[in-house]
């Protein structure tokens, strides 16, 4: 008969995020035909009964389960790819994908260095004998079009000279192109010409202040403002204030209820982010991710969070 | 293929003697600096260039703008530039310009391969501590915006791949927006700043068969519309670049008056690339050879540069 602590630490070790493999292994190694069998009438999560009383796996356990086992997978794979093809194979997934994931994009083109993005344009040429441009404009439909094209076709200047009366300006033309379209569904603040150019040649640094000089004429900041177009949110944040982005994908890949999408996004992060302000963020969730986190996985994530890490 | 005669072997540092020697003393040695400079390959002048500030702790090129002056100066100082570099000064120049025309931002980003391209966006980051693409969007509005800062920003695949059921179906969305005259519609921007070279080719020629004229004749030729102008100006540089340089370099010399900026810029900037297949596409098409009409419609020192750079010995 399998205990009933051994029933809970099966449970702990496929809950949560990521899997607890030595939990695992000494489970199965030590189990025999009885004791899995009690096993599994004490795991209701993952086992059910069905009308004719055969024990069985719960379908949708087992496609959770994959999607546990593949995080370390997939950040072993990411981790060890050339950043470019990285890059260039997550735009083309994120494309494929369709605009639930444009995201994706966003947070590609607008937290890469101008020479990181532009050789992961590149890379796509190699992969896939396309540009990256051409694909995104002809198969991004809606309004979205002009923007993700733009945002990947950026080659910034990385300097930090800044104009400050330009940026006074542009705070206003973006403030202008907002409030005018709160009222008027027709059009879309991103697909306001003005709103594209600024977003999408001006510095980061430039951008920066641009933002701050928003908030001195508004009541509230960019982002704040544009909660209603969730893409222009989010590019405005990668752009401007990257660490409530990575705050925020912290947060909610580490929650009870967390969808397989954002444990994605966490994965991504840190198989992809080099930044030394990553580790602030980190050190932030360390115990929840102690915490709710499993085996291999848990490692790495620890692992490249830690001091030493280059 | 090249017009300029470079040796394969050269001293720098008797060069940049050479150039010292020019510049010193009363009055400046025109001849000599034509001779020294316009027998250079760009990595040659490099060389010179850092020599020259390495034994004479100047800056060559400070020095040749403070002894030469008009047509000739303008010829040696964009001649002497790293081409990316040149590029970029020649896009900054145009931008500065008042007035709605952008005819060479057109022709720079229309006319040069990915890399080259790129080499430019970061030769304009050093220079003017901006990108190209932000001035562009400053400077310009509406569709000629939408339309530069997309040509401008092209990282085109360079491949020779051809998607033949594409051409086709883009083609038609290009004769579609002719046909309505929006020409400023997202379908054409998209088309001409995304798609690779062999792409656009293969989609020129599709246009044809299907329309029975070539694009270029469908798009309105002496519009007042400046948007429409370049459009037209893309489409040709994408299409054919050395036969655009060719009706460049004739517009710059033919009626009164010689249109030097045009004629220095042409010259210089493919001198080491397909000048010589210009000079033949121009002999053919006005039955006299280049060197002959810039002989005739030109004087002095700035002449003998230009026909320097074409492969003459003056």
């Amino acid at each position: 008969m399998a205990n009933p602590c051994e029933v809970e630490v099966l449970n702990n070790a496929l809950s949560g995020i990521g899997v607890d493999e030595k939990s695992l292994v000494s489970i199965l190694t030590k189990s025999q035909n009885e004791h899995k069998k009690s096993m599994r009438k004490g795991c209701s999560k993952f086992f059910l009964e069905d009308e004719r009383q055969f024990e069985r796996w719960n379908d949708s356990a087992i496609k959770s389960l994959k999607a546990e086992f593949k995080l370390f997978k997939d950040v072993v794979v990411l981790s060890l790819m050339h950043p470019w093809e990285r890059d260039a194979r997550l735009l083309k997934k994120a494309l494929k994908k369709g605009p639930p994931h444009y995201n994706v994009i966003v947070e590609i083109a607008c937290t890469r260095s101008s020479d990181q993005l532009l050789g992961a344009r590149k890379a796509y040429h190699s992969l896939f004998d396309r540009s990256i441009e051409e694909d995104l404009a002809s198969h991004v439909k809606g309004s979205e079009r002009k923007l993700l094209v733009a945002l990947v076709s950026a080659y910034r200047y990385e300097g930090p000279k800044v104009k400050e009366d330009a940026a006074k300006s542009e705070a206003k033309a973006l403030l202008n192109a907002i409030k005018n379209n709160n009222g008027d569904h027709k059009k879309k603040a991103m697909e306001e010409d003005e709103v594209i150019w600024i977003l999408t040649t001006r510095s980061k640094p430039h951008l920066k202040v641009v933002y701050e000089q928003y908030k001195k004429i508004s009541a509230k900041t960019i982002t704040e403002d544009l909660e209603v177009e969730l893409l222009l949110k989010e590019t405005v944040e990668c752009l401007c204030t990257p660490q409530t982005y990575f705050t925020r994908v912290f947060d909610t890949a580490l929650r009870e209820d967390a969808k397989e999408d954002a444990k994605k996004a966490l994965t991504r992060l840190v198989a992809t982010q080099e930044d030394v302000d990553l580790k602030g963020i980190a050190a932030k969730f360390e115990d929840k991710i102690k915490e709710r986190v499993k085996g291999a996985y848990k490692d790495v994530l620890l692992g490249v969070l830690a001091d030493d890490r280059k | 293929m090249a017009t300029v005669s470079a040796p394969k072997q050269v001293s720098v540092k008797e060069d940049a003697e050479a150039l010292r020697k020019a510049c010193q003393g009363w009055g400046t040695d025109e001849k000599a600096i034509i001779a020294v400079l316009g027998h250079r390959n760009a990595a040659q002048r490099r060389q010179i260039r850092h020599v020259y500030e390495e034994i004479y702790q100047e800056d060559l090129i400070k020095r040749l703008e403070s002894e030469l002056s008009g047509h000739f100066e303008k010829a040696v100082y964009r001649w002497i530039l790293d081409p990316p570099d040149r590029d970029a000064v020649l896009a900054n120049v145009e931008l500065k310009k008042s007035g709605n025309k952008h005819h060479v931002i057109v022709e720079i980003s229309c006319t040069k391969n990915p890399e080259e391209l790129l080499a430019i966006r970061r030769a304009y980051h050093a220079r003017y501590k901006r990108s190209l693409e932000e001035e562009v969007a400053y400077h310009t509005k509406g569709d000629t915006r939408r339309l530069l800062v997309a040509l401008v920003s092209a990282f085109r695949y360079y491949g020779e791949e051809i998607n033949t059921t594409l051409a086709k179906s883009e083609a038609k969305k290009l004769h579609e927006a002719i046909k309505d005259k929006k020409f400023g519609n997202e379908d054409v921007i998209r088309i001409l700043s995304t798609r690779s070279i062999a792409q656009l080719l293969a989609t020129f020629n599709c246009y044809r068969e299907q329309e029975g004229t070539s694009i270029t004749k469908n798009l309105p030729k002496d519009s007042s519309d400046e948007y429409i102008a370049m459009l037209r100006m893309a489409v040709r540089c994408l299409k054919d670049p050395k036969k655009y340089f060719e009706k460049v370099l004739r517009r710059s010399i033919e009626g009164i008056g010689t249109d030097e900026d045009a004629l220095t810029r042409v010259i210089v900037t493919r001198a080491e690339k397909d000048l010589k297949e210009i000079k033949e596409l121009y002999h053919k098409r006005n039955n006299v050879p280049l060197d002959k009409a810039v002989d005739k419609e030109t004087s002095g020192d700035y002449k003998d540069m230009l026909l320097t750079l074409l492969g003459n010995e003056v």
